[in-house]
């Protein structure tokens, strides 16, 4: 059963259902960063009191993170293994044709990631009480965080590199579950496209918005 | 032409390689690759040194055993041919080709250019095969197969074993060539009854053998001589998840 769990599909098959589990949570997040850009605090924060407290959201919650977890878990693995099967490289490089950014999916994710522990420190863990700060007013926090510059950049940059992770990641993800189709794929690929733009700009607007007009 | 070449030398697999640089002022653009290296090997003998050794056989085509990495390709830059069709038109006066063995734990080097591809031999012995005695060739039409199978199963089929798409993935994986095994067999009638064992074997001796992951980087489908498409992986993985 082991080898069956653990199988080079098994595994990039996990790795793919937490991923498009995470790809389903962002426009949620988006939504609700939206109202930051209302005057009042008042939308923003009972909405993020809402998902402190509604129960079916804090099972969502324990998901989210499984799938957080799982996700780079099993990515670190794949990529580990992977740096193994080729101990000695080209002298002439690599020059095949791919699709470019799948190249460089660990460390769009390294990236990623650690944007997730800065995030983690600014707002969750207020929430669990880890971190000093008032967790009634995160609309607050974040328009503080948006008024650095230095925030804003690291903010943005993080932002563009999920963009280049999510555009490999979510077509990527129908390959590895097994779809690949004729009409579909290039419909996928299509919609991969747009989300990986849509996603980061929307993100980067709002704190953009925030950092420069208010 | 005049050619630099630069060309991975190691004595026997313990041996650490080295890369050497021999200049030929000869080259013609009506030879093959394979020739290239002959006249090369030629010279060498004549002058008392090490030939270059390279694997070859049906210089065809066919036989998938003359797989070398030249200048970042598997079987060089022109895409859909074997290393043995690669011609010297392809390359100019003055160039400079980086001539390296498929580099993959799974494909120890074993002198110079050849590498151990008994690896693929083991994974299909794993299980790609159908076990039951065939006998004598039957009437074509006593069974009838779809003709989208019987195409799909067919360009699956062509796959001829050279481990380019090992060597063009940058995680050294061999799904591609594993799929095109495993879906050639499961598409026709005779092989589906096996199916689900003959997945299950050939992945997990793939995975025993230290070969790495797929990441859908789609350089095994631009660099396959017999251009095998991705999407035989995804119809592998449908294989594999059917098989629970
Ligand atoms: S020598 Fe047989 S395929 Fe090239």
């Amino acid at each position: 059963m082991n080898k069956v769990l653990f199988s080079t599909i098994s595994k990039k098959f996990i790795m793919a259902l937490a991923g498009l589990f995470l790809l389903m949570f962002l426009p949620v997040h988006l939504a609700v960063n939206l109202m930051l850009l209302k005057p009042d605090p008042e939308p923003f924060n009972k909405a993020a009191r809402f998902m402190a407290t509604f129960p079916l959201i804090r099972i969502m919650e324990i998901v989210l993170f499984a799938g957080i977890v799982i996700h780079i878990t099993t990515g670190l693995i794949i990529q580990i293994q992977n740096w193994l099967a080729r101990p000695v490289g080209y002298a002439g490089g690599s020059k095949s044709e791919t699709s470019f950014f799948s190249r460089y999916m660990i460390w769009t994710g390294a990236s990623i990631m650690i944007f997730l522990v800065l995030h983690f420190f600014n707002f969750y863990f207020i929430r669990l009480g880890l971190v000093p700060g008032n967790p009634d007013d995160f609309y607050t926090v974040a328009h503080n965080l948006f008024s650095i510059p230095a925030y804003n950049y690291i903010y943005l940059s993080c932002f563009l590199l999920l963009g280049l992770h999510l555009y490999h990641a979510f077509s990527s993800a129908f390959q590895t579950l097994g779809l690949n189709h004729r009409i579909w794929t290039p419909v996928i690929r299509i919609i991969s496209l747009i989300y990986s733009i849509a996603i980061p700009l929307g993100f980067g607007i709002i704190s953009i918005i925030i950092w420069k007009f208010r | 032409m005049k050619l630099t070449l630069k060309i991975w030398r190691q004595k026997d697999a313990r041996a650490k390689g080295r890369f050497v640089t021999y200049e030929l002022d000869d080259v013609s653009e009506k030879m093959a690759f394979l020739e290239m290296l002959d006249s090369l090997n030629r010279k060498l003998v004549e002058s008392d040194q090490e030939p270059v050794a390279f694997d070859h056989d049906c210089r065809e085509g066919i036989c998938g055993s003359c797989g070398i990495y030249i200048n970042g390709h598997p079987h060089g830059p022109v895409p859909a041919i074997t290393t043995c069709h690669l011609s010297m038109r392809y390359f100019n006066d003055g160039d400079t080709v980086w001539i390296e063995p498929w580099r993959a734990k799974s494909f120890p080097v074993i002198r110079d250019l050849i590498v151990d591809r008994s690896a693929f031999d083991k994974i299909q012995a794993a299980g790609g095969y159908i076990s039951v005695n065939t006998g004598s060739a039957p009437e074509a039409n006593s069974i009838p197969i779809p003709r989208k199978n019987y195409d799909n199963a067919f360009d699956a089929a062509i796959c001829i074993g050279c481990g380019a798409c090992v060597a063009a993935c940058k995680n050294a994986s061999a799904v591609l060539f594993v799929s095109a095994k495993i879906t050639q067999l499961a598409l026709l009638p005779q092989g589906r009854v096996e199916a689900r064992d003959r997945v299950r074997a050939m992945v997990e001796k793939m995975d025993e053998l230290g070969f790495g992951n797929c990441s859908n980087t789609g350089a095994c489908e631009a660099e396959c001589p017999k251009e095998i498409k991705i999407k035989s992986i995804a119809a592998m993985k449908r294989e594999y998840y059917k098989a629970f």
